[in-house]
């Protein structure tokens, strides 16, 4: 591998014509937001810049966001993407195998030392010093801080590495961690999404690559442009929400005519994300298009919400899960019951006082 | 039968602010309620409706209602008279005022014959309001603005102000679970306080009820 080889020069020795490079930075350039005058400058940063390589690393997890990432529509075909974004290591899609694989890390981090973005899909395991989760004979979180460590910023994919996710739901016994509280040095970018957009996904490594620095990003340190709003804010059916006009049952006539599913327990209006804009493989389709409520899986913690049908959700205190209306309906209710007996007591020694003569 | 002289204690902000206030908070639990479990489906088109969106206005112009009101209130306890602090400021050192809470305690558990003579809120009572109610406006009003600055969208300046508050409690989902234990605090809070102003008004020694609208406390004996 040649030391100053560009992307552009990648994606020519892997046959892509000049022709599908240029689509490819047009789709880019809007995919991301930019202004048709984007496209050249896209085109420009890949054919001069030295391609920054990206190690790919998977700790817990169920690989559904490699699965999302591999189906992305735009930017393009997958040869396309794997080439942009010069997987050098991603030890579910490379070819290498064991020491050999793990050979490309080494070589990777002392040539591009401080000058590579890490991706970790899935997380560590921090129970028993982490051996729920090993790989290549160490623990996860020990490759996870070893190759974190040079690296130029981190890409947390979807809600195991940015939230936890499942294996992080309660009682987490493995005590699972998301990557922002093991590694503290670095900047972290979270995708969350069970999994994200694959659109998305190629969208943040696009903007890092081509803009050589890091998207802007939200308070909890996700990116703007794709999770700057709402489900709710860009729904389809929120012309129904405002209406009053909501599924009650899932076989009602409401819900064959698309109704808002607020009542049926839909997670978008306190979820953040691009499904309700970007949507689904290809632009398809997306939960709540499919008829089904948003289950907020890009949310923090979202196993442990309660139910995905409640639009009221659980809190699980002290082993009681109930909602805050029937906490608030079942406090109002004792404090009722005691005014009540409060007010007969003090009605009766009103009326012994008065009859004592007492004075008024 | 000659009473006690009559004291002048709630001016007329106060009063206004008590029953505006009072107002407000029915309106916000009401439709917050409904924003919560909205009502039966509406029947036709989605463009002949707004059911949802008019329970939603009500409750941001109920808000603002509550929240200018509670600012103004704050306000009146600096330029106000000395009964008009009651509510922002606690004796939180002074032993006397626990000592008398206490006595307020005992009345209230029927221990005490005859209850105290205040001009103002008795310590039980300034405790019960600080903690219910300034406390509980507090934390509506930050939570309240911190869900509304989600509509609002990133960089606008309730986003700017309020948008930290997500984040404190974890997502949004957690922030609107805690927005509606708060309606259910200061609910708890209302009814108390409507059965111990009647009590009070019946078994005490003082005016309690026509004190909110006239502002004049009344005493129903001469003894200390």
């Amino acid at each position: 591998m040649p030391e100053l080889e560009t992307f552009y020069d990648v994606m020519r020795r892997q046959g892509i014509t000049r022709r599908s490079f240029l689509k490819f930075c047009s789709l880019t350039a809007a995919a991301l937001g930019l202004g048709p005058a984007f496209a050249p400058k896209i085109a420009e940063a890949m054919e001069t810049k030295p391609r920054t390589p990206v190690l790919w690393l998977h700790g817990l997890e169920c690989t559904c966001c490699s699965e999302s990432f591999i189906r992305s529509a735009h930017p393009l075909a997958k040869d396309v993407v794997l080439s942009m974004i010069s997987l050098d290591y991603d030890d579910t899609l490379m070819a290498a195998a064991g020491h050999q694989a793990e050979a490309i890390l080494d070589e990777i981090m002392t040539k591009y030392k401080g000058n590579y973005i890490l991706a970790v899909e899935g997380n560590p395991p921090l129970n028993e010093d982490g051996m729920f989760c090993i790989q290549s004979g160490k623990p996860f979180v020990e490759k996870l801080r070893h190759v974190a460590k040079d690296c130029k910023a981190i890409i947390s994919w979807g809600s195991c590495a940015s939230w936890g996710c499942v294996q992080a739901a309660a009682p987490n016994p493995t005590r699972a961690t998301p990557v922002h509280k093991v590694i503290f040095d670095k900047p972290i970018i979270k995708v969350p999404g069970c999994p994200p957009i694959a659109e998305v996904m190629t969208g943040v490594i696009a903007y890092m690559l081509t803009f050589e620095r890091l998207p802007e990003l939200d308070r909890q340190g996700r990116p703007k442009m794709f999770y700057g709003q709402r489900i709710h804010d860009k729904c389809y059916r929120r012309p129904h929400f405002d209406a009053g006009q909501f599924v009650e049952q899932w076989d009602d006539e409401a819900a064959r005519k698309g109704y808002c599913l607020y009542k049926v327990g839909c997670k978008g209006p306190t979820t953040y994300n691009a499904c309700s804009t970007v949507r689904w493989n290809g632009g398809v389709s997306f939960p709540i298009q499919s008829g089904h409520g948003c289950i907020g899986c890009s949310e923090d913690g979202f196993w442990d919400k309660g139910s995905f049908y409640d639009r009221l959700t659980d809190i699980q205190q002290f082993g009681v899960e109930s909602n805050a209306d029937q906490i608030g309906m079942g406090v109002a209710g004792v404090v009722g019951a005691a005014v009540a007996a409060h007010a007969a007591v003090s009605a009766v020694k009103h009326a012994q006082r008065k009859d004592k003569g007492g004075e008024q | 039968m000659a009473t006690q002289q009559a004291v002048y204690v709630y001016e007329t902000p106060v009063r206004l602010w008590h029953w505006l206030n009072a107002f407000s908070i029915l309106v916000l639990a009401v439709t917050g309620y409904f924003i919560g479990s909205p009502l039966p489906t509406m029947p036709g088109e989605a463009s002949e409706h707004f059911l949802m969106g008019y329970i939603r206005f009500a409750h941001f112009a109920a808000a603002y209602v509550f929240v200018i009101g509670f600012l103004a209130r704050f306000y009146w306890s600096f330029v106000g008279n000395h009964h008009a602090r009651q509510l922002f400021r606690l004796p939180i050192f002074n032993a006397k005022f626990w000592r008398e809470a206490l006595f307020e305690l005992r009345w209230y558990f029927f221990l005490e014959k005859e209850p105290r003579k205040y001009a103002g809120h008795n310590p039980l009572a300034q405790v019960a309001m600080f903690l219910f109610l300034t406390l509980g406006s507090v934390f509506m009003i930050l939570t309240g603005f911190a869900l509304y600055s989600e509509g609002q969208g990133e960089g606008s300046w309730f986003d700017s102000f309020f948008g930290w508050v997500i984040p404190l409690f974890g997502q949004s989902q957690d922030v609107h679970t805690w927005h509606h234990l708060g309606m259910w605090y200061i609910l708890i809070f209302v009814m108390i306080h409507v059965y111990v102003a009647i009590r009070e008004d019946i078994m005490s020694r003082q005016s309690l009820i026509s004190t909110m609208i006239s502002g004049w406390r009344m005493f129903k004996d001469n003894r200390p």
